[in-house]
């Protein structure tokens, strides 16, 4: 089943005199429970492409519909509610809250929901556990490594139970021992609660992992290669 | 959650908001201790005033305070007197002769009022006789007794048992005069009043000034309940036609804008204060505004709304000023209660206070609407303080903050 669908997509910048083309007519398909990498040179407009997936950045033209749902018809505020119950974000620099602690932070978007306790809580211990990082929920992020900071975000961006999750160079700051073990958890979490992953990422590790390899250059799609 | 965040938050960098915090403290102890001696300053002048030289409520002839003539009597005051006592709104009246005179010694002479006084009526209406620290009130001397202050024994250079002789126009005009005999000295925070007012026995000034014995003057009335002041001023007015009854805040309005004059006072120097404090605070979450502005585009990023980041913003500076705020007001208050005991003695810098009224040695006054105000204006800083700082989050792009570095 099909949950996104990106149609003629383009977003330019005017930078002084000459039009910058970051994403240049993307059209592209992204079906349920894909672990998806996007691939590409600095510059070729896979952050841009990534932030208008997640409705942070409005495409100059072209369409975005996630389910039944087009991006471009919502209202910023109905933007910011579509984000927290719909997608599930992880940054290359983890951007956890410092003054909670990992169970706290896991909980964090559940509290902006208006979830019950009882089901944060349990929520929180069975994602905690499936990153496994259970005994360390009282932790805050000082105190944890960099894997475990982001093993912490994959768990926070889970919490919500969001249609996909979108990973903008997640395993950029770890070291290799660190980005097998995330990379194997997300794939776990991938095959077992049938959650779709896209990555942006020039990590070759990240892209023997993916299912699917989608490479931009100048801002176009230049090859989409299933693995099967 | 946010006001959970937002505690914490503070502490992320704990020397900066510990400055911050230590300023807002200092500036709510000035200012709350400040109000409190302000308050009992102008409290004591307020009390001075009427319990021991105006009382509640006065009633005179119409014509008398025109030119104080010595004719303009109540003719039946004795009895109005007596009637009036009966009111169960009233505490105590003294009937008094109050006549413009000269009052010299042996050294030198000057001008007083002299009022002949019922003491023990008049100890249910004022409290001067509470205040005489040498000799005694009418007591110890049988004929002629007076009572002067201590700042006009000094100046006509005369002690206990010093004879004076005071000097008036009688009620048939003719100029006459009589020896009286120093027994008490009172001394009350007041210079002024001590150099200007005299008081002798009601029989010896009636007798003195050929005053026939029932009337008065004026007509000194003391209330239970300082409440009902206005209510029996109206009820007296309306009972009593054709006498001017006037109250203290009629008689002596400077006193009455006392309280209102220090209240302003305290409010404007807590404002001023805050308002400084206001400015550092705004600074400080500007800085935190500005470091946090990853953190900021994630919170955005992952579904947290304006209002929201608003709110997290805005409680982490009420949060700060309030904590700043409640040691300050609650250090003030400490050393409000502390000293109130024993008062703040100023005479060491403040000589003269005395010529003015105010008591050199002022006891602070706690007084719980006051610390109710300065709570509210603590907190609506710490509002307006975060406004700015927190509009400026609100319109940084997710996309584009998180990637701050």
């Amino acid at each position: 089943m099909t949950i996104i669908e990106i149609k003629e997509l383009f977003k330019t910048y005017n930078d002084s005199e000459i039009q910058v083309h970051a994403v240049n007519g993307v059209d592209l398909n992204i079906e349920e429970g894909e672990f998806t990498a996007i691939v590409g040179p600095s510059g070729s407009g896979k952050t841009t492409l990534l932030n208008m997936l997640g409705g942070l950045d409005q495409p100059t033209s072209g369409s975005i519909r996630i389910d039944d749902t087009d991006l471009g018809k919502l209202k910023s505020s109905q933007l910011i509610d579509f984000r927290m119950k719909n997608i599930g974000f992880v940054f290359q620099s983890y951007n956890l809250i410092p003054v909670l602690t990992a169970k706290e932070n896991v909980e964090f978007v559940m509290h902006l929901q208006g979830r019950p306790k009882k089901e944060r809580e349990a929520r929180t211990m069975q994602l905690l556990e499936a990153v496994g990082l259970k005994g360390r929920e009282d932790s805050r992020p000082s105190k944890l490594s960099g894997g475990q900071q982001q093993r912490v975000a994959v768990a926070r961006a889970l919490a919500s139970k969001p249609k996909f999750v979108l990973a903008d160079e997640p395993t950029a700051n770890l070291d290799s021992k660190s980005t097998e073990n995330l990379l194997n958890i997300m794939e776990e979490l991938n095959k077992q609660e049938k959650i779709t992953f896209i990555f942006s990422t020039h990590d070759q590790r990240v892209v023997n992992k993916a299912h699917r390899v989608i490479t931009l250059e100048d801002g176009k799609i230049i090859s989409d290669n299933r693995k099967k | 959650m946010i006001t959970s965040v937002a505690w914490r938050n503070i502490w992320r960098n704990p020397l900066r908001s510990g400055i911050i915090i230590t300023a807002i403290t200092i500036g709510m102890f000035a200012g709350v201790f400040s109000a409190t001696f302000m308050k009992g300053w102008m409290n004591q002048r307020l009390e001075a005033g009427i319990e021991t030289e105006t009382s509640h409520i006065q009633i005179h002839n119409p014509e008398y305070r025109k030119n104080y003539d010595i004719r303009q009597i109540i003719l039946k005051g004795f009895e109005l007197a007596e009637q009036l006592a009966k009111n169960p709104t009233i505490n105590g009246v003294s009937p008094r002769i109050t006549i413009q005179s000269m009052v010299a010694s042996a050294e030198t002479g000057t001008g007083v009022k002299i009022m002949g006084i019922i003491p023990e009526k008049e100890k249910q209406v004022t409290s001067l006789s509470e205040y005489v620290t040498e000799g005694d009130y009418f007591e110890s001397i049988s004929r002629n007794p007076i009572v002067i202050g201590k700042k006009l024994s000094e100046k006509l250079k005369i002690k206990l048992k010093s004879k004076v002789v005071i000097t008036l126009q009688d009620a048939d005009g003719n100029l006459t005069g009589g020896a009286f005999r120093v027994c008490g000295i009172f001394d009350t925070a007041n210079s002024m009043y001590e150099e200007t007012n005299v008081f002798v026995r009601y029989q010896d000034l009636a007798r003195l000034s050929m005053l026939s014995e029932g009337v008065a003057h004026e007509i000194i009335i003391h209330l239970h309940d300082q409440n009902d002041l206005n209510s029996t001023t109206l009820a007296l007015r309306e009972q009593h036609p054709g006498l001017k009854v006037l109250n203290w805040k009629e008689l002596t309005p400077e006193l009455g804008y006392l309280n209102e004059i220090g209240n302003l006072y305290t409010y404007i120097f807590v404002i001023i204060i805050l308002l400084s404090l206001g400015f550092g605070i705004v600074n400080t979450m500007l800085m935190v505004v500005m470091e946090r502005v990853k953190e900021i585009g994630m919170l955005m990023a992952i579904g947290m709304g304006k209002l929201r980041v608003f709110l997290m913003l805005m409680f982490e500076t009420i949060l700060l000023t309030l904590t700043g705020g409640t040691i300050g007001i609650m250090l003030g208050l400490g050393a409000s209660l502390a000293l109130k005991q024993n008062g703040i003695n100023l005479s060491n810098w403040a000589q003269g206070l005395e010529d003015f009224g105010y008591s050199s040695i002022v006891y602070p006054v706690v007084e719980g609407q006051m610390v109710v105000v300065i709570v509210i204006l603590v907190i609506l800083t710490g509002i307006l303080a975060s406004l700015y700082p927190a509009r400026k989050a609100l319109k940084y792009n997710p996309a584009d903050a998180i990637r701050t570095e």
